[in-house]
């Protein structure tokens, strides 16, 4: 119900109307969903996790554990969404959860008069006969019956960011101690941060009645918020929630930008996730009140006391007409000052008989209540004062067992907080998040003046560590208010007490856990699920442990706590993950043949971050083996050209180049003469084969080296650590130039033809021999032409700087037809590299060795290498190896797959017989047959002999002939000739 | 996590790839003998508090880096390049 | 007292009051039979299966902290055997088939949950490589199936198989891969070890580890020295530290492995699925509603039990390409465990240089899947010094000799990448 007079931050004159379960209510602007329902006398909002029990609002902010709802707006659906944090907007559409048919009348509510049964671990102890229902009919009901709201699953497309800010010192929260701290710091000439989760600052000053400099906090509050605005040192990030603190001063921020809007403008994200920055920090979390644990304490109505005053304060609601507060603490008697302000006579039942009113209020002192009673809503409570047991129509009960400074942050990095028996509260360990200090209530200093003095005192000492100087401020006045609290956790009654609203946790649960030894607080929180609800136990964490201290007949310091992980809120995974949608979770590499290849309708696909085509249909091809045929056919006929820029380039210079390859590829390079290329091996320093790549000699002191499109990145780094970790003495300097240099494979019978059609002057094999290399011209461009053969043709790569990539591919394109020839793509260029036992990734699959592969004889054993001498382990070298062959099949085969494993005809096929497996399999329209390469045990040892190939998975078994993996032109005539 | 390079100053950990302790600076000799190779490549004092490791900083001046760290609490204590060899 | 659901409902109806202890908490006795240092979830299952295989019972499981507070209950619960290395393949169906009658055998709801995993992969190269790791599965004796992109958009329709950066080219599925309830495993096994005589002493740390001319003699504890006939490490996270009291070194790094879950969600994702571009990234839904996911190490050497934001962000960046209805899920929590990588990504089940001294490490993030097998193995080598078949192949010397490197991703000696 609305009160008039009071509740600063809503206009009443200005209505919002929305929906809740379909029923239309009204609200004014500035209401969260939390504070209109109230102000509409709505009390139920959902129903809890395990026994479905009727469920209202507990708290006023993010640490919420009841009022949990789905939203939806627009096509956004988004489940699990604070009333408490959620501000309405025009006509919008929120609905309860965890409750079928309705939240009035929800079915599942029957699990509460099962809870003799269902209580802490039931389900360790049964569900295990027969042994195959637990997945088709346990599991499904208790998933059914568990979760809360539904996750829809298409995506709605909203826009999410992710951003960095640095600053100098972060403060986090703009309460009293953060408004303070953040001032402070910015007069010290600092660049400030002050991050705030709510939309306005102010902090507990926008709930509370208190004053300070003799007006109201929460306008001290925007006055104090308006001078920073004006500090151009100061950036104030409101609707930011900080959800963890990291290594070296970073800490991630959740920025809400639009929550507040009807039909927020679709450009700009709806949420901001922050990586910060910063020197250093101060937390100025505030704190947290808690509730008390006695019987049937869950009850709609049933809230926190400084949530009752805070709705009254803030919003001008009555959270009820009659309403009464229990507490250990002075503090929950302002509860009462402020309603009685407001006309609302209230009761007040303080559990310590020396409680004193601090006005005109009805104060029963060392009175506890016992049981409630109300079945969607509290409606009466019992209480005992004096030994005598009596009864009270209320149908709103503000309780307060305390503050609990908000430690959470604090303890990110494994820093656990420190008992202080004073406050009743863990307070935060000094140093326990490097460069976060702590200041106000989330240090347990309480009193609102305190928690000023504290904050300047903090920043200043923090301002004056990082180098700044500081004015010191005039305190403002304030009215320090009562803070006496004697530890009051649980009331032992008949029926359940409540710990964990959310996660259903009750007394007895922590009770039964410690009876069957879960007594350590880890356990007792795995046992019971206390504190996993998505409050995290904000509320509860410490009133559990206190039942658990009581349980084990220990204290709470030695009880010890869980521990608090970020994040401190829920984040959306669309906030940490933003940009990954589609494509955005890679970035794309394009050759600068990619438009001419789209063009031509080939197909692109994924090769690490690169796209590459996988054939160019023409017409009257049905099928990607037409074209892969055709394509295979022209390039042994022809001649065919294929963008093969994707391959790593790296440009190596300096007097000790050729020592150097020595050392990294297993044979000798820097005898390689200036104009030559040479094929290299190499191996990871563990012996095994790492990459296999040409390397052309382009002056005394110039290679360029090029790797496999996979491995570019990892060869790069691991050259740059055999240089700058392992012989730092060689002068030598690398680039990598894959990006600078277009390059195509010109490959075919009619190489050389094409060749002279593009290139300037006459290629001969004088110039050009087989592996030669050097500069030629194409008009006027200087270009680079290989003379390599990934195909076994007579084959040639020709680069250009990549500015001329486009023009030079259509160039060939243009050429390579008047010669019968043209472009092939990768399913062309791998049939035909199988077809002469060429080697990629499919075959160095990283266990492999130089022997394995028949390549041995590339070891040179004059010198050393990367891997030598591992590769010298017994197990590497000794009989019984998987080695590179040819597999063709005998007879009629279905098909070859690659991944398929060997087996000796006639042998059971089980891993103990294995022999070995496929790793690229063809059709080869050049020999005419399906050909495969695999690795087989002491393979090379076994050609003419014959192998059947089992893969179960399309159910395929065929006899194939081990032979050499070259299949075609054995003697490499057309590769040379 | 902030990683000082010793020429770029300290930079975020996303522009730096890890590879292991930074003892792999000190590669045996070929006739070291299996032992120191497999001491090498594979056994590692993997303390649990200050170790020196090897990063590369991959998005940055491609430079390895040693890093003096504590591995139980992820504090940086200093940094130097590798190809200054050895402490 | 055995479980059951009668037991349930008999204590349900007279107040609770005769349930007992899952495992006592005895003081230290003088001397055991065997002394296992680590009371995680494969200390736990040493003890229990030298109980119940090889009657071995006077044994104690020390405890440094509370028991299963390692990485049996930090890690994001995926039951699997789809290894295809010679060594691994046999261990880890042979730990599937202990998983299959484990409840049964502890009398433990342990929530096992065959609901099946489905592997996709997103080019050529990636679906030969899963064809082989899935034939060597089918020729082990277990079972995978392969799946097109249009039965993957029947079983799991929620996936991007349009705008994603890498297409979805197929799946594979392993329908007896699934999940069970981590801290549960733990708790089962020390209730079946405890109810079979094993001593489970919990805040009891090992500082030495005593021999003498060679052979153990016993362990020095903060509560006191305790002899015994054999010692058995099996401390991941810290091995490094207990071994080096035996003055070994060993091949492992120790790094960070992060996890993450949501709040509590209607039954959305059935089935565990995994997805390998740029790394790792897999997902389960827990019977309480919430999506447990995870991906790969942070990278760097790290004994704190926390990663950084880096890999948290990397991995929703993977689910929002693969999965976009995940982001209006939130993420409630991340954790980390301590990963004891070995350089060939493969476990350690072996005797060491000192008789009686027996390691048992270097799970790497596949530990919690290992758990039956691993304590069955390690109990037969410690009861009968000699291996297990099915563990055999987990020597510590293959490091030295590169016989049987179990090197399931091919990225070699470098700890953190496998």
């Amino acid at each position: 119900m609305r009160v008039a007079g009071f509740g600063h931050a809503v206009d009443t004159a200005q209505p919002v109307s929305f929906t809740f379960d379909g029923k239309r209510f009204s609200g004014g602007q500035g209401d969260t969903l939390a504070s209109a329902l109230l102000a509409n006398d709505v009390r139920l909002v959902g129903r809890s996790f395990k026994y479905h029990r009727a469920r209202g609002i507990v708290t006023t902010g993010s640490e919420e554990p009841n009022a949990l709802v789905t939203l939806t707006r627009g096509a956004a659906v988004t489940p699990n969404t604070r009333a408490t944090m959620q501000p309405i907007y025009q006509d919008m559409a929120a609905n309860s959860q965890n409750a079928w048919p309705s939240r009035a009348f929800d079915l599942l509510a029957a699990n509460d008069l099962l809870s003799p049964f269902l209580g802490a671990g039931f389900y360790y102890k049964t569900f295990m006969w027969p042994q195959s229902f637990w997945e088709k009919v346990y599991e499904p009901l208790i998933r059914r019956a568990a979760g809360l709201g539904a996750l829809d699953p298409t995506y709605d497309g909203t826009r999410f960011e992710k951003a960095y800010a640095h600053c100098d010192v972060l403060v986090i929260g703009a309460g009293p101690a953060g408004l303070m701290a953040a001032w402070t710091l910015g007069q010290a000439g600092l660049d400030v941060i002050l991050a705030d989760e709510h939309d306005t600052l102010g902090g507990r000053l926008l709930l509370e009645s208190e004053t300070i400099n003799h007006t109201p906090g929460h306008i001290w509050a925007a006055e104090m918020a308006e001078k920073l605005h004006a500090m151009d040192t100061v950036r104030i990030m409101a609707n930011t929630t900080v959800t963890g603190a990291y290594d070296q001063g970073d800490f991630g921020a959740l920025q809400r930008n639009d929550a507040h809007l009807a039909n927020p403008d679709a450009t700009l994200p709806t949420e901001t996730f922050w990586r910060i920055a910063t020197r250093g920090a101060v937390l100025c979390a505030g704190a947290g009140e808690r509730h008390i644990a006695f019987p049937d304490n869950d009850r709609p109505g049933v809230m926190l006391a400084g949530a009752v005053r805070g709705y009254l304060n803030k919003y001008g609601v009555a959270a009820g007409a009659r309403v009464a507060v229990f507490a250990n603490n002075d503090n929950a008697h302002q509860t009462a000052l402020d309603l009685a302000a407001a006309g609302q006579a209230v009761t007040v039942l303080d559990s310590r008989s020396d409680a004193v009113a601090q006005g005109d209020y009805n104060l029963l002192a060392g009175a506890q209540v016992v049981g409630t009673s109300g079945r969607q809503g509290l409606r009466k409570i019992t209480f005992t004062q004096n030994g005598q047991t009596r009864s009270m129509a209320c149908d709103c009960l503000g309780i307060s067992g305390g503050w609990n400074p908000m430690v959470h942050l604090t303890c990110h990095m494994n820093g656990r907080p420190t008992w202080d028996e004073n406050l009743a509260s863990f307070v935060p360990t000094p140093g326990s998040v490097p460069g976060m200090v702590v200041a106000g209530s989330a240090a347990g200093v309480m009193a609102t003046g305190a928690v000023l003095a504290d904050a300047v005192q903090v920043a200043s000492d923090l301002a004056r560590d990082l180098g700044a100087s500081v004015q010191t401020p005039i305190l403002p006045s304030t009215e320090d208010r009562p803070t006496g609290i004697k530890p009051l956790w649980e009331v032992r009654g008949h029926g359940r007490a409540w710990l964990d609203f959310q996660n259903d946790v009750t007394t007895k649960d922590v009770r039964l856990a410690a009876q069957e030894n879960f007594r350590s607080v880890e356990h007792m929180k795995r046992y019971t699920t206390q504190g996993m609800a998505p409050d995290q136990g904000k509320l509860s964490n410490v009133l559990a442990l206190s039942v658990l201290a009581d349980a084990t007949g220990r204290g709470i310091p030695e009880t010890g706590t869980t521990t608090f992980r970020p994040p401190y809120a829920p984040v959306s995974i669309a906030a940490l993950g933003a940009g990954g949608h589609g494509k955005g979770f890679a970035p794309e590499r394009f050759t600068t043949s990619h438009a001419a290849s789209v063009a031509a309708n080939a197909p692109m696909i994924e090769a690490g971050f690169w796209y590459r085509p996988s054939y160019f249909p023409q017409p009257g091809e049905r099928t990607w083996r037409d074209s892969c045929d055709r394509e295979v056919a022209m390039v042994r006929g022809a001649v065919g050209v294929c963008d093969v820029s994707t391959l790593g380039k790296i440009d190596i210079q300096g007097p000790d180049a050729g020592a150097f390859l020595d050392l990294v590829y297993t044979g000798r390079f820097s005898t390689l003469k200036v104009g030559k290329v040479k094929y290299g091996l190499m191996l990871r320093e563990d012996g095994f084969v790492l990459d296999d790549g040409t390397t052309a000699r382009l002056g005394p002191q110039h290679f360029v080296m090029t790797t496999t499109t996979a491995a570019a990145g990892q060869v790069m780094r691991h050259l740059e650590f055999v240089h700058q970790c392992l012989r730092p003495d060689l002068d030598v300097s690398f680039a990598s130039v894959t990006e600078h240099w277009a390059q195509f494979a010109v490959a075919g019978p009619k190489a050389r033809n094409l060749l002279h059609l593009v290139v300037d002057g006459s290629v001969t094999d004088d110039i050009f021999p087989f592996m030669g290399c050097g500069a030629v011209s194409i008009g006027g461009v200087n270009a680079r032409l290989f003379r390599i053969s990934f195909s076994g043709e007579h084959a040639y790569e020709l680069a250009v700087p990549a500015r001329f990539g486009a023009s030079l591919f259509d160039h060939l394109l243009r050429a390579a037809e008047t010669l019968g020839g043209g472009p092939y793509g990768m399913e062309a260029l791998n049939v035909l590299r199988i077809e002469k036992g060429f080697i990629t990734h499919a075959e160095i699959d990283g266990r492999v060795t130089a022997d394995d592969l028949g390549l041995a004889r590339m070891v040179s054993g004059a010198k050393d290498c990367i891997g030598k001498t591992a590769a010298g382990r017994p197990g590497l070298v000794e009989d019984g190896r998987q080695q590179l062959v040819g597999l063709r099949p005998v007879g009629t085969v279905k098909k070859i797959l690659a991944g398929a494993h060997l087996f000796n005809p006639g042998d059971d096929v089980h891993r103990t017989t294995d022999q070995g497996h496929i790793t690229s399999a063809c059709y080869s329209p050049s020999v005419g047959s399906s050909l495969a390469l695999g690795f087989l045990k002491n393979g090379r040892a076994r050609v003419g002999e014959t192998v059947v190939m089992v893969e179960h998975l399309n159910g395929i078994t065929a006899t194939l002939e081990v032979c050499d993996p070259v299949f075609f032109d054995p003697d490499g005539g057309r590769m040379r000739g | 996590m902030k990683i000082p390079c010793p020429l770029c100053g300290a930079r975020d950990s996303r522009e730096f790839s890890y590879l292991g302790h930074a003892g792999l600076l000190d590669r045996p000799a070929p006739d070291a003998g299996d032992a120191a190779w497999d001491d090498y490549l594979h056994n590692r004092d993997n303390p649990a508090g200050v170790t020196e490791d090897l990063w590369s900083h991959d998005y940055g001046c491609a430079a390895w880096v040693v890093v003096t760290r504590n591995t139980a609490t992820h504090g940086i204590l200093s940094s130097r390049l590798a190809k200054d060899g050895a402490a | 007292m055995a479980f059951s659901a009668l037991r349930v409902l008999k204590e349900g109806l007279t107040g609770n009051s005769g349930w007992t202890p899952h495992w006592r908490d005895p003081a230290p006795k003088d001397e055991y039979d065997v002394v296992i240092i680590g009371g995680g979830g494969h200390g736990l299952a040493t003890a229990y299966y030298l109980a119940k295989d090889h009657g071995i019972t006077n044994v104690a499981v020390l405890e440094k902290g509370w028991i299963g507070g390692g990485n049996v209950g930090r890690n994001t619960t995926i039951v699997r055997a789809n290894y295809m290395m010679p060594g691994n393949s046999e261990f880890y169906s042979h730990s599937l088939k202990l998983w299959e009658g484990l409840e049964q055998d502890l009398n433990y709801n342990v929530m096992h949950s065959q609901r099946g995993q489905i592997t996709l992969f997103n080019s050529d190269g990636a679906r030969d490589a899963a064809m082989r790791r899935a034939n060597a599965v089918i020729n082990q004796g277990d079972d995978a199936e392969l799946l097109s992109v249009g039965q993957l958009k029947k079983t799991l329709p929620y996936l991007d198989y349009d705008q994603t950066r890498f297409p979805i080219y197929g799946g594979m599925l392993y329908r007896r891969a699934g999940t069970a309830r981590h801290d549960a495993v733990a708790w089962g096994l020390a209730r079946g070890a405890d109810r079979r005589g094993v001593d489970i002493i919990q805040n009891c740390e090992v500082t030495g580890i005593d021999t003498q001319g060679g052979v153990v003699q016993g362990v020095q504890t903060s509560r006191g020295p305790i002899r015994a006939k054999k010692v058995a490490i099996v401390v991941a996270g810290r091995s490094a530290q207990v071994a080096a009291m035996a003055g070994m070194r060993l091949p492992i790094e120790s790094h960070v492995l992060q996890a993450f879950v949501t709040e509590g969600l209607k039954p959305c994702i059935d089935h565990v699925v995994s997805y390998g571009m740029l790394g790792h990234f897999y997902i389960s839904q827990s019977d309480k509603g919430g999506l447990v996911f995870g991906g790969n190490l942070d990278g760097y050497a790290s004994y704190a039990a926390r990663g950084n934001l880096p890999m948290a962000e990397h991995v929703c960046e993977a689910a929002m390409t693969l999965m976009p209805m995940i982001g209006r899920a939130k993420m409630l929590r991340s954790w980390g465990g301590i990963m004891d990588m070995s350089s060939d990504g493969s476990p350690i089940i072996d005797k060491t240089h000192i008789d009686g001294l027996y390691f048992n490490g270097g799970w790497c993030y596949g530990g919690f899947k290992a758990i039956p097998a691993s304590g069955n193995c390690y109990a037969h080598l410690i009861a009968q010094d000699r291996p297990h078949p099915a563990g055999a192949g987990f020597r510590l010397d293959r490091f030295a000799t590169g016989r049987g490197l179990m090197d399931e991703e091919g990225t070699g000696s470098q700890h953190n990448l496998h």
